[in-house]
């Protein structure tokens, strides 16, 4: 288990290192010079020479570099170009609503992934299991920005079941936020839901066809048992594989999601620094996600061989 | 290919097998066909249209579908619904078929070469590990602000974000075929490495390619209609379905259709896709073998 640890941490480490390295170099690759956008276009030579030495902009590129990492270690972002606010400030902000989201969407498409992967094994070959392959379906081919749209049209303006847009911060009143972000939640969960779901009916499939499922059904284990203590527990395995892969769609997801319903979140702010050219907010927020990618892919690895005890052993070998 | 067939190591079915399969799989079918009428309206859409992409008619905004000389309605620049959609298509499919092509050309060499040389693999699983950590959406974004939000940025986010799958499909692949009794006997023979790779794995490796390119082509159609949407794919007046829904948005209260039309599109296109996909895979898996047969 430790030497297995060791490597994943390893390998980990090493991902985030290069990830900064391509985001360094991706940043130094913008247009525009950044001295002479600080000191104006009519500024003198001496003076753009001036504020190149003061941005560190005339060092080496690897005593930029260092003086970049030295920085985000310390947790300083920079400021945003537009408005002179700490980039940290921005993310402080932004983020809680983006991972509240994110979270409410994420239990509902394990719950509703399991349910319905589990109905589908249960009554193959009928209808329940053509309805949870179907939805699947719909979900994984369906742009769920469209059905957002629609959503929005027909059961928030022409049905009022729900707020259209706006935020309310979720420990000021949890009632009213999760009445806010039900519908966002909802259709960011759906391709997700998909994913497990169909993931869920295939290794249910597999389990409950091996011979130790065969073997406790001979000693006289009860179907609830059986599926609850064998095919469930396995099946458990595999969502939690499916939401480290989906974090990167989670992620593109609310984005889109964010824009749709006018959220102000992370993804809000990721698009905004695009359109706006706010390079500082640009660089912070893909080191944000790209190292939070990797930190929570490690603790997805961490986690799976604490349930997969094979794994385990097989890292110790 | 004939003689690498009759193996019995082959793990992928002979061609008249999985056709046969194929063919017996209703739902597959239906979605080979929609999405063969799909290409083809987008192939020929400069024929099918009846106005241009951007053609406006300032005289006859906000249109209802049905109206006559235009079937699916118009915009709120007297565009043609129809004429847009059938655009709109023909990008769509471009973008997924050039992403297609971005992961295959970088990813097939770095899988066959990560499932060829140990030292290789460890390389190429870092590059990986890399290009996972950026999701296509922030691999845009980036993008967009280098180089400017168009059409061959949509690509180039899609290709590269779909590499890592498609290496890790082809290793997987070249891997299970080391151990196989023809590459040993190549090897035996003195073939180079580069012809073991050519001649014997990748030839062996394509119906995993094929399955995958599937996989990836509806991923990719989906995610240019996003990536136009939110302004960082294809710019407008530029006809893309993405685009459209985008300046539908504005106008959803008052004329829902134009909502409603370019997204059921998308819909229908990935569903197809992922139908006929899904039909392909099951029909070249060999663990169907006794079922279906």
């Amino acid at each position: 288990m430790g030497a297995y640890l060791l490597t994943r941490t390893w390998h980990s480490l090493l991902t985030i290192v290069l990830s900064s390295v391509v985001i360094f170099a991706g940043v130094r690759m913008l247009p525009g010079d950044p001295a002479l956008a600080m000191a104006g276009e009519e500024a003198s030579p001496e003076r753009i020479a001036a504020v190149r030495a003061d941005l560190g902009l005339d060092q080496a590129l690897w005593v930029q570099y260092a003086t970049w990492v030295q920085n985000y270690l310390h947790g300083d972002f920079g400021r945003s170009l537009r408005t002179g606010t700490p980039v940290t400030q921005l993310l402080g902000s932004t983020l809680p609503v983006t991972l509240w989201l994110a979270a409410y969407a994420l239990l509902i498409a394990v719950v509703v992934g399991l349910a319905l992967g589990v109905i589908a094994e249960r009554r193959r070959g009928r209808w329940p299991e053509f309805l949870a392959n179907g939805v699947a379906m719909v979900g994984l081919s369906v742009p769920s920005f469209w059905l957002g749209l629609l959503a929005i049209l027909y059961l928030s303006v022409r049905l009022s079941l729900f707020p259209a847009s706006g935020y309310v911060p979720m420990l000021e009143n949890p009632v009213d936020a999760i009445y806010h972000l039900t519908l966002p939640a909802l259709i960011l969960s759906l391709a997700i839901a998909a994913a497990v779901m169909r993931q869920t009916r295939a290794s249910m499939i597999e389990t409950m066809g091996s011979d130790f499922v065969r073997t406790a059904r001979a000693k006289g284990l009860g179907g609830q048992r059986v599926l609850l203590a064998y095919g469930l527990r396995n099946s458990l395995l595999v969502v939690v594989t499916i939401v480290g892969l989906q974090l990167g769609g989670l992620i593109s997801g609310a984005v889109v999601t964010e824009s749709i319903f006018g959220l102000p979140g992370f993804g809000k702010l990721t698009l905004n620094s695009v359109f706006t050219r706010d390079y500082p907010v640009i660089e912070a927020v893909v080191v944000i996600i790209t190292v939070g990618y990797v930190l929570i892919n490690l603790a997805v690895d961490v986690l799976y061989s604490v349930l997969d005890p094979r794994i385990r052993v097989a890292g110790a070998a | 290919m004939t003689t690498t067939m009759t193996t019995t190591t082959t793990a992928y079915a002979a061609p008249s097998t999985w056709w046969r399969r194929m063919r017996s799989n209703r739902t597959a079918m239906a979605g080979g066909v929609i999405l063969g009428i799909v290409v083809l309206a987008a192939v020929l859409a400069p024929v099918l249209a009846p106005y241009g992409p951007t053609t406006t008619h300032f005289d006859a905004p906000f249109q209802r579908p049905g109206t006559i000389g235009f079937a699916l309605g118009t915009d709120n620049l007297g565009r043609d619904t129809l004429s847009r959609m059938l655009y709109g298509a023909r990008a769509s499919l471009q973008v997924g078929v050039l992403s297609v092509l971005v992961a295959t050309v970088v990813g097939v060499p770095l899988g066959l070469i990560a499932g060829s040389w140990r030292w290789a693999d460890a390389l190429v699983s870092r590059f990986t590990d890399v290009a996972l950590a950026f999701p296509f959406l922030i691999l845009a974004v980036g993008l967009a602000a280098i180089r400017g939000a168009s059409l061959s940025n949509a690509v180039l986010a899609l290709g590269i974000a779909h590499v890592p799958q498609m290496i890790r499909v082809v290793r997987g692949e070249a891997l299970r075929l080391r151990t196989t009794d023809f590459v040993a006997a190549a090897v035996t023979m003195n073939a180079s490495s580069l012809r073991v790779m050519g001649r014997h794995i990748l030839p062996n490796a394509l119906s995993a390619i094929i399955v995958q390119a599937t996989i990836i082509m509806p991923s990719a159609v989906l995610g240019e209609a996003v990536l136009s949407f939110l302004g960082l794919g294809i710019q407008p007046p530029e006809a893309s379905l993405g685009v459209m829904l985008s300046d539908a948005q504005q106008y959803l209260a008052q004329d829902a259709w134009l909502g409603v039309f370019p997204g059921a599109l998308i819909a229908i296109i990935c569903l197809s896709f992922n139908l006929f996909g899904d039909g392909l895979r099951d029909s070249l898996d060999p663990a169907n073998d006794e079922r279906t047969s």
